[in-house]
């Protein structure tokens, strides 16, 4: 600990600490545009000048360590003027231009000139002009505000791990750019946007659509991909107009993905916003009644042996639970969440979340990859695995493709038989895995969804057993999933009863007959022409693959549109919040399936959102302690056999398309146009 | 000298290598600024984008990386140049020891501006800041060469001997021997001309 003076007190703070972050302890304001908590130390900006007695001139406090006995002025004249002559230099070739700009209302640099500035400029000769740059679909850019604090650059550097912006020029022609003009190629870019203190950097797809007070903001959770992280939406009325961030250390830190944050205008295309039955194989709309009428007609007499369900990837866990439970009334055993047909094993909790925690990951020594790309599949979990491998000896493997990884990543093989190899120590990184203290391994969908996943999990939990993954305290064993609603339907139990069908069995049965009823729960990810001639009920609030299909479909309601839980890959059971209402006559999942039980004679218990919450909580688990990670019992899963030659390919082709709402996006069809389209133009690299 | 391919010489690849053994393993980065030069020097003067991409490949470095270092230095040019680069000091001892005139020469001799390469691609006239050698002022560089106190007349006579190809010694133009007194004097003892 250190004794310094802060602004007349004594505070111990801890050694090692810059004045700035000891002045935040000891509750002291000190502006600043350059320094970030998550970024590299710049010093570029000079906005948290402090006084700094026997220093001639006041210092840089974000980038100056403390020392015993210091007696630091925050609120001195010297400080002050300090502020005053920085804040005027800043705004030299600032535009005055907040009227029309996006970053208005939430602008560091408004506010600190409101707080710390002149009020007046005495600068008469004319500003700078810099040029628009291309950043492509979702970045854009008003060069001119740039006051060059280099948080992008060293965003993009450190966390997203793509060198693609810099600083050029010098002097007053400084300017932020890429090499070559080109899009942005992190999957994290749109981060720089809320970095970015200024505006120079804003949102392309929300450019010029509402100002910051206008908007409803409700606090939420993403389900575009299996981490959960924590969002915050801002609606206007019925229509949600972006989804920024929200701290939470343990998952997401303060990053999301360019798809969870843009992907929201496809929540107003492809609507299913009024329930549909088919007559002569075209839908028409009807009223609930009248498609819920259908449904009773179609299932009477119908034995449960020939009624299934399957549910989607981006299900809630409340109704998904309430599924189960109406096909256990319906004496239905047929039921799966595994869409791709991953051979994940129910019994296990252990065997199919993520043990180590994303958080955990830092504490870990070495690590390897089976059949998963996470730059692509849970770009927010790869940057904390970038995150530790910075911070140097983290050794990462991998088994099966990569894609293009942000991290030094050494590819050993390409399929099982390298994984039989480090099962049988051929390899010198099962050595390696033996040394280390707090070994881990990521088993991605690539490995799993596949006829001998239920071997490759065999094989990797003897691996991680035997490399001495799991101990007291310590699980390095961790499946990383692709479908926000997949664990959560896992732990409310939406697998085969004894005796039932997995998904490949119900669409054989569903195609040779003996499945007469299908209820798709917002599953859109399997082959709908395997359906066959089967009776099919849609769930989901998405026209896409599965609503296509259907013969009755009951409108439900998207992630921002209704209060739910999401279980992420982790295992942390997270609500989401309704931050806009459904559209049109769409409703809440759970109160569908609700209202669907009382027309089919099999009224389920449940009369509001709480007692389907009772409900899961009876299930113990995640579902009993909301946004905590329950740690899993070890146990055995998976199945002894013979793994086949064939490699590991991670399931996610096309990142910025990966379910129906993002295929619904314009925005995510321009990410996708701008990649091939910079991929031909340039070739480059880096 | 093309804009679209580039790659070190077998004697640049050779230089590259001996400039890049000067650092530690894994500081090979160190080297930029030493193969920009050699960059661009092989490529007549300038900095194409598949140059800085050549000497990012080289050192293992991103390509912007390369381009904020040669973006940073006046000394790199990111466009073709003249064969002869004329660099004339503008700044204060220059200037008052007559370097608008000197200017004013280029200018005319050339017939281009400040930052204009002549037709034939033979010159390119730029304006540069303090070249250190303000004892001979006013000064030109030329590529690599200082020519030093010139005039109207001397420089007007630089740039046609440049233009024909006619050897032109670099050093002071008033017949002294590099920056000693202009009167002879040779040493404060030697009284002669007090």
């Amino acid at each position: 600990m250190v004794k310094l003076t802060i602004d007349g007190e004594v505070y111990d703070v801890p050694a090692g600490l810059t004045v700035l972050q000891a002045s935040e302890i000891a509750g002291k304001e000190i502006p600043r545009f350059c320094y970030h908590e998550r970024l590299a130390i710049a010093g570029n900006c000079r906005m948290c000048l402090v006084e700094v007695e026997k220093s001639p001139k006041p210092v840089a406090s974000c980038a100056w360590p403390i020392a015993e006995g210091m007696v630091v002025k925050t609120q001195s004249e010297m400080t002050k003027r300090a502020r005053h002559g920085v804040m005027e230099f800043l705004l030299i070739n600032h535009p005055l231009d907040c009227p029309i700009c996006d970053q208005g209302g939430e602008c560091d640099l408004q506010d600190q000139a409101m707080a710390y500035g002149m009020g007046a400029s005495r600068f008469e000769e004319l500003k700078r002009a810099v040029p628009e740059k291309d950043f492509g679909p979702l970045v854009k850019t008003f060069m001119t505000r740039c006051i060059h604090c280099t948080r992008c650059v060293r965003f993009l550097d450190d966390v997203a791990g793509v060198e693609e912006l810099g600083a050029v020029n010098r002097g007053e022609k400084t300017e932020i750019a890429t090499y070559v003009e080109r899009s942005l190629s992190s999957e994290l870019s749109g981060n720089i946007v809320d970095l970015c203190p200024v505006g120079a950097l804003t949102s392309k797809p929300y450019a010029f659509a509402a100002r910051p007070w206008e908007l409803t903001k409700t606090e939420s959770v993403d389900v575009l991909d299996a981490v959960g992280a924590a969002i915050r939406v801002d609606a206007r009325g019925p229509q949600v107009l972006r989804v920024l961030p929200r701290l939470n250390e343990d998952v997401n830190e303060e990053w999301i993905s360019d798809k969870t944050r843009f992907a929201c205008d496809g929540l107003l295309r492809q609507r299913l916003d009024v329930p549909m039955v088919r007559d002569d194989g075209r839908l028409r709309p009807a009223s609930w009644v009248e498609a819920f009428g259908r449904i009773a007609d179609r299932l009477k007499g119908a034995p449960g042996e020939r009624i299934a369900a399957l549910a989607g990837d981006l299900v809630d866990a409340e109704s998904t639970y309430l599924l189960r439970r109406l096909l256990d009334a319906l004496g239905s055993p047929h039921r799966d969440c595994r869409q791709d047909g991953a051979a994940l094993d129910p019994s296990c909790r252990a065997g199919y979340v993520f043990n180590t925690t994303i958080a955990g990951i830092e504490a870990a020594d070495a690590c390897l990859l089976i059949g998963t790309d996470p730059r692509r599949e849970a770009p927010v979990l790869n940057a904390r695995l970038r995150k530790r491998w910075l911070a140097g000896r983290f050794p990462v493997v991998a088994v099966g493709d990569v894609g293009t990884p942000t991290l030094a990543v050494e590819t050993l093989g390409a399929g099982p038989r390298t994984l039989q190899d480090l099962l049988d120590g051929k390899l010198p990184f099962a050595r390696v895995l033996k040394d280390a203290k707090a070994p881990m391994m990521i088993l991605g969908m690539g490995a799993l969804a596949r006829p001998d996943g239920a071997h490759v999990l065999h094989a990797a939990r003897t691996l991680a057993e035997a490399a001495g993954m799991v101990r007291e305290g310590w699980n390095g064993f961790n499946v990383l999933h692709t479908a926000a609603g997949r664990v959560g339907a896992l732990d409310a139990g939406f697998v085969p009863d004894a005796g039932g069908r997995d998904t490949m069995g119900i669409l054989q049965g569903a195609g040779d007959g003996s499945i007469a009823v299908v209820i798709l729960h917002g599953a859109d990810e399997i082959d709908t022409r395997r359906l066959g001639s089967a009776f099919v009920v849609y769930i989901g609030h998405h026209g896409d693959r599965g609503a296509h299909r259907a013969d009755v479909i009951l409108p439900g309601a998207a992630y921002t549109e209704k209060d739910a839980i999401y279980v992420n890959t982790e295992g942390r059971a997270q609500i989401g919040r309704r931050a806009a209402f459904p559209p049109g006559e769409a409703r809440a999942d759970w109160a569908i399936v609700r209202a669907l039980s009382e027309a089919l004679g099999h009224t389920l218990p449940f009369d509001d959102l709480a007692a389907v919450r009772r409900g899961l909580a009876g299930l113990g688990g995640a579902f009993a302690a909301i946004g905590t990670v329950v740690p899993a019992a070890w146990g055995a899963f998976g199945r002894a056999g013979a793994m086949a030659e064939a490699s590991f390919v991670s399931p996610i082709a096309e990142f910025y398309m990966t379910d129906p709402i993002s295929r619904a996006s314009p925005t995510m069809a321009q990410c996708i146009a701008a990649r091939a389209g910079s991929a031909k133009a340039t070739g480059t690299h880096g | 000298m093309s804009e679209t391919t580039f790659a070190f010489s077998p004697a640049n690849q050779e230089r590259a290598r001996h400039v890049m053994a000067k650092y530690p393993a894994g500081r090979q980065k160190s080297a930029v600024i030493a193969l920009l030069d050699l960059a661009q020097r092989q490529n007549g003067g300038w900095l194409s984008q598949a140059a800085v991409d050549h000497v990012a490949t080289v050192l293992g470095m991103a390509p912007i990386r390369v381009y904020e270092v040669a973006s940073f230095y006046t000394m790199f040019n990111l466009k073709p140049v003249g064969r002869h680069l004329v660099q004339v000091c503008t700044t204060t001892p220059c200037w008052l020891r007559g370097s608008d005139q000197v200017l004013g020469a280029c200018r005319k001799k050339l017939g281009v501006d400040v930052g204009g390469t002549t037709a034939d691609g033979a010159f390119t006239l730029v304006e540069v800041e303090c070249l250190g050698a303000c004892v001979n002022a006013p000064v030109v560089q030329v590529g690599d060469d200082y020519y030093e106190d010139l005039d109207v007349a001397s420089t007007e006579r630089l740039l046609d001997d440049l233009a024909h190809d006619r050897a032109s010694a670099p050093g002071p133009r008033v017949g002294r021997k590099t920056s000693a007194p202009v009167h002879g004097r040779a040493t404060l003892l030697d009284g002669k001309n007090r």
